[in-house]
């Protein structure tokens, strides 16, 4: 790979961020919405303020944010803070900035998002790949049957599905939460069990809701494979079975499987972030959704420009992946 | 001279069956589109039934005994706020089924159009759309209708703005899609037949690309409405939706906020989740049938 390419793909990673910031910067400014006023307004019918004082207040905390200089001046500032990382302040708990909220929150949703998408991309490679290799035996190509079934049930969904009947039904894991009530953290091994036990469900939840993609595209790469010359003359030469499945079918259907990923990680982070929440699960989720709730607009925006960072970010790195999956690329 | 027999007898004897049937049988072959389309059609038989037939006041809160489970008075229960969750479930699918195809509809028509300009006239036309497009890829949709539909006023968010609020951020898919296929049609013959025999930029686009296109924006349409009808559940999930509509994903967040599997009332968030299951699986099966009717590649042989 050469600079020029490096450069490109550096660029683009910008653009995108620089679009997702202008889109969120200039979207709440057209809207006839006023942030402060209805936080403070809040404020003042809980705590009785009197009118003058709220007015002065919110005057005060305009100018704090800035929000009485003119509009170019403001989006500049605010495109240098994006660079700094700097969302600003939370409005609900006021001392504490945006990037603590986040940065608060993310270990839970890193740590989920992880192991979820390794797994499934792992087991919906390998059981699509399977279940295109005419060599498998019966009962192990149609092991991928059900999860292709799946496809079409988002994660939220699986989520409902498997509360229903693990844990209201047969009540073998928790309802939701990070860790029992009346458990004080603790680095603790029955702590550690608790905790991964509250993990399950969203994790299963989040594996299942995905895992039928990618056996399906898999499936795909690997029928077209099946009639290529290649494959026949691999045979002919006397390859064993497992040679053909690993350095023919794997291999083969590797570079378009992870250009699906790159592009379907959008909705794998956002398919984590609605079931994190629906498990009530402290991660980036759940900041979002306590966000909406207290009209705590400074995290909801920096968090929907820090998980596009992200996404952005993923999506580069996986890009610089493909001349060591595909020599073509590499060569040329 | 008189006229040969053969020339009436012809053209009866290699009659082309018609169109329906023809249709019907294609089904038979692609077994996905059939039941797709199948359950479509069940669930449009229920909101359409249902909306003749129901009571529209218990859809909304207060209107019937609470918290009762399913019974054959009330076959799907009623939730904490008093909604008959029968009706709440035929008022959701309706105004789910409006979100999709609205959102949808408005999303593939600007696809269509930006498809056809960026490839039909190339050169920085193309290059621009394209890359706006590709530059609003990668950008998580839903966070950005997150930030749309914050920013409105509560009372502002109805069926209506939320189906534009989707629609805004989901053209890029039926651009791209539309605008591959524009390019391959336009190396093809028959155009550089229409264009050296005169016709025009409009009739070429109408008369000669348009036509052959229909099956792929047919499918763009559905996978279009399929995303609409998730976006606006995920929205309506987080709380984010027209709270006091039955919306199927209003129904599961309120559910969700009373802890409805803690204190036992398992139906309240399951039914709609079975709903929603039904809607976006029969959507799945046309879509991917529809793929399989436009790309003769991935058409299977019989």
């Amino acid at each position: 790979m050469n600079f020029k390419v490096i450069a490109k793909r550096l660029l683009f990673f910008v653009l995108v961020v620089w679009a997702a910031s202008t889109i969120v910067f200039f979207i709440p400014r057209l809207s006839t919405r006023n942030a402060i006023r209805e936080r403070f307004g809040e404020l003042a019918r809980t705590g009785g303020f009197s009118p003058g004082d709220v007015e002065r207040l919110i005057a005060s905390m305009n100018q704090q944010f800035g929000l009485d200089k003119p509009l170019l001046e403001q989006y500049w500032q605010y495109l240098n803070n994006i660079i700094r990382m700097d969302f600003g302040y939370s409005l609900s708990k006021y001392p504490t900035t945006v990037t603590e909220v986040i940065a608060q929150s993310l270990p839970w949703t890193i740590g989920l998002l992880v192991v979820t998408t390794v797994l499934s991309f792992a087991i919906g490679t390998l059981l699509g790949a399977i279940s295109a290799w005419p060599k498998a035996p019966g009962w192990l190509r149609g092991i991928a049957t059900p999860f292709i079934l799946l496809t079409g049930v988002p994660p939220v969904i699986m989520g409902i599905l498997l509360l229903f009947f693990i844990g209201f039904r047969l009540q073998w894991l928790p309802l939701g939460g990070s860790y029992s009530v009346g458990l004080v953290p603790n680095w603790s091994w029955s702590f550690f069990f608790d905790l991964m036990r509250h993990q399950i469900l969203p994790g299963l939840a989040l594996i299942l809701g995905s895992l039928g993609g990618w056996v399906l595209s898999m499936r795909g790469m690997g029928v077209t494979i099946q009639g290529e010359d290649y494959v026949n003359f691999a045979e002919h030469k006397g390859l064993s079975g497992l040679t053909i499945f690993r350095d023919y079918y794997l291999r083969n259907g590797l570079l378009p499987q992870v250009t699906g990923l790159t592009l379907a990680l959008g909705t794998v982070v956002t398919s984590a972030v609605v079931v994190e929440n629906l498990f009530g699960l402290p991660g980036i989720g759940k900041a979002l959704d306590l966000a909406i709730r207290a009209n705590d607009f400074p995290v909801i925006y920096g968090i929907v420009i820090f998980i596009t960072i992200a996404i952005a970010g993923m999506m580069m790195l996986l890009e610089f992946l493909y001349p060591i999956l595909d020599p073509r690329i590499r060569n040329s | 001279m008189t006229t040969t027999p053969m020339a009436d007898t012809e053209p009866q004897a290699i009659r082309q069956p018609s169109n329906l049937t023809l249709f019907l049988r294609y089904l038979r072959r692609n077994k996905g589109l059939a039941i797709g389309v199948l359950i479509l059609i069940g669930l449009t038989l229920f909101t359409v039934i249902g909306l003749l037939t129901v009571n529209p006041k218990q859809a909304y809160p207060l209107s019937v005994a609470l918290k009762q489970p399913p019974s054959l008075k009330y076959p799907f229960g009623t939730d904490f706020y008093g909604r008959n969750l029968l009706v709440a479930m035929v008022y959701g699918m309706y105004q789910t089924a409006l979100i999709g195809l609205l959102a949808g509809g408005i999303g593939t028509a600007i696809g269509v159009v930006l498809g056809f300009t960026s490839a039909y006239f190339g050169g920085w036309i193309d290059a621009t759309i394209r890359t706006i497009c590709q530059i609003l890829t990668p950008i998580p949709v839903l966070l950005i209708q997150v930030v749309v539909a914050g920013s409105l006023d509560k009372r502002d968010v109805t069926i209506l703005t939320m189906s534009i609020i989707v629609a805004m951020l989901a053209w890029m898919g039926p651009t791209l899609v539309v605008r591959a296929q524009v390019m391959t049609m336009k190396e093809r013959q028959f155009v550089s037949v229409a264009k050296l025999s005169g016709v025009s930029d409009m009739g070429i686009i109408f008369k000669e690309i348009l036509p052959n296109l229909l099956p792929f924006i047919a499918a763009a349409f559905v996978g279009q409405v399929f995303s609409a009808v998730f976006a606006s559940f995920y929205l309506a999930i987080l709380g984010l939706g027209p709270l006091r509509e039955p919306l199927l994903g209003n129904l599961i967040w309120a559910a969700q906020n009373q802890g409805a599997f803690f204190n036992g009332w398992w139906w309240w968030p399951i039914i709609p989740s079975c709903a929603m299951i039904l809607i976006l699986g029969a959507l799945a099966l046309v879509n991917m049938g529809l793929d399989e009717l436009a790309n003769p590649r991935v058409r299977r042989t019989e």
